[in-house]
């Protein structure tokens, strides 16, 4: 179980993305899952061993550790990953369910199973909700958490059992950095990428109803001054 | 997740590159990618931990490390690559695009007398590159050229160069004074440098190579198509002309035979 699993599940809901939808997945695969697992892992690899504090007190180097990481930076990386990637599921689901009630009633029920019309499109929208919404509480919760994205390089702890306050230096400060400005960049892209998809099927929509509704007006006014003659 | 699945992903847009495109895929993945991946990663595997400084003052070692390695290189690296290898999957995507409307012709013209091997066919085909597909080509090539260039100099301006010293003076705070440290295997670590930034000078050596060539192929692709077409109105021209000429002659008949008839 790994990151190959996840990207072979949302590799089958490419085919039923939009061209907006299908960059948004290259872009989480490359960017952001890649980036993950070859540069960032190994970044904060040694976080806690190599976390030092100016202090002999037994116990003051672990206590102040969980002090300012209740929860790692690459961890809450991942948990964004899984959570950002997994409403697209919905949209791979919904068009299951359409293949398993044509299945059941024996014929043809839809035009294009994979078309983003009707229910699948309702599916879809509130995937693309959903996944916008994970972003930016991930985006919230580093910037509450660890006020902003910055690393400093010393902090100032001053949780029993330390004495007084102590001064604990974090490693690779600057490298960790870099990588949390990587992960903040292609976030705030994937955000803009989901609206503007948003947007997208928004306005394709409206145009396919006006256009209908043209051709019915069209077609009234026909047969009414065909009734008139 | 890893450098497989971007091989699987480059390895499809290889159907569709130059030779030279070929030759540079193969120098990224042999030269960079593996080299990185079973070598340059192990010799940096330990550089913190074995990042020494003549000093017992916690926290000293981790702030000396910080400020001469902001950056690892195996990072850099590993960002230069998948940088890199980004714009091959733009000419992926419209060759997708291309393939998607070819089909759809294909299903347009024959309904549901589609056979499997057309589709098979028209997956195996080789797209050539011309018209948009060659504006995206020389414009992931350009965009190769610009990453690599400026990883290179990134790499060139946080280091000072290429070269890893033994030694490093710290004195930055909590030092106390100004601190001996001892990087960990600089001869290995400079060795690799060296070769991954040589491995880069070629791969940007190719790239402009490639350029050179599709501009070439394109211009002589065009004179030859102006040329054909320059004869083809030519031949056009002197056909019309010959014609007016009959018709002149046939109309200057006609009206001597009326003008007769009229005096008779």
């Amino acid at each position: 179980m790994n990151w190959g699993f996840l990207e072979n599940v949302l590799s089958g809901v490419n085919k039923y993305s939009t061209v907006i939808g299908r960059v948004w997945l290259s872009i989480l695969f490359i960017f952001r899952i890649l980036v993950f697992v070859a540069a960032a892992e190994q970044v904060w690899k040694d976080e806690h061993k190599d976390f030092v504090c100016n202090t002999q007190q037994p116990g003051c180097e672990n206590v102040c550790f969980d002090q300012f990481f209740p929860i790692s930076q690459v961890r809450l990386w991942a948990l964004q990953l899984i959570m950002v990637s997994t409403p697209s599921l919905l949209v791979a689901l919904h068009v299951a369910y359409r293949e398993h009630r044509e299945q059941k009633y024996g014929r043809k029920l839809y035009e294009d199973k994979g078309r983003i019309d009707g229910g699948l499109l309702c599916t879809y929208l509130v995937s693309l909700v959903f996944k916008t919404a994970f972003e930016v509480g991930s985006l919230l919760a580093f910037y509450f958490l660890y006020n902003g994205f910055s690393v400093p390089r010393v902090l100032r702890c001053d949780a029993e059992p330390c004495p007084n306050t102590v001064d604990c230096y974090i490693s690779k400060a600057t490298e960790k950095k870099v990588f949390l400005y990587i992960m903040g960049c292609t976030s705030i892209l994937c955000i803009v990428l989901n609206v503007i998809e948003m947007l997208y099927i928004i306005s394709k929509q409206i145009c396919k109803i006006a256009v209908v509704e043209q051709r019915v007006t069209r077609w009234g006014v026909i047969l009414l001054l065909f009734r008139l003659h | 997740m890893s450098w497989g699945t971007l091989y699987a992903q480059l390895g499809g847009v290889n159907k569709h590159s130059t030779s030279l495109g070929k030759i540079w895929l193969s120098v990224f993945f042999i030269f960079r990618i593996t080299i990185l991946v079973l070598a340059a990663e192990r010799v940096w595997g330990d550089e913190q931990s074995d990042f020494t400084c003549n000093t017992q003052q916690p926290g000293c070692k981790n702030v000396c490390y910080d400020h001469f390695f902001p950056v690892s290189h195996i990072r850099l690296w590993c960002l230069q690559l998948i940088f890199v290898s980004t714009p091959a999957l733009m000419v992926a995507m419209h060759v997708a695009y291309r393939r998607r409307g070819a089909k759809r012709d294909l299903i347009a013209r024959h309904g549901d007398k589609i056979k499997e091997e057309d589709l098979k066919n028209l997956k195996n085909k080789r797209l050539s590159i011309t018209g948009p597909l060659w504006w995206t080509y020389t414009c992931s090539l350009f965009f190769r050229f610009i990453f690599e260039g400026g990883f290179m100099y990134a790499l060139y301006f946080v280091y000072g160069g290429f070269h890893m010293p033994r030694l490093v003076k710290c004195e930055v705070w909590p030092c106390p004074n100004k601190v001996d440290c001892f990087i960990s295997r600089p001869t290995e670590k400079t060795v690799f440098t060296y070769f991954m930034v040589g491995s880069s000078a070629i791969c940007m050596a190719l790239n402009v190579a490639e350029l050179a060539f599709l501009i070439i192929k394109a211009l002589i692709r065009c004179s030859k198509g102006r040329a054909e077409r320059r004869r083809a109105n030519g031949c056009l021209d002197s056909l019309s002309k010959d014609k007016a000429l009959f018709q002149n002659q046939q109309n200057e008949i006609l009206l001597s035979d009326l003008s007769r008839d009229k005096t008779v």
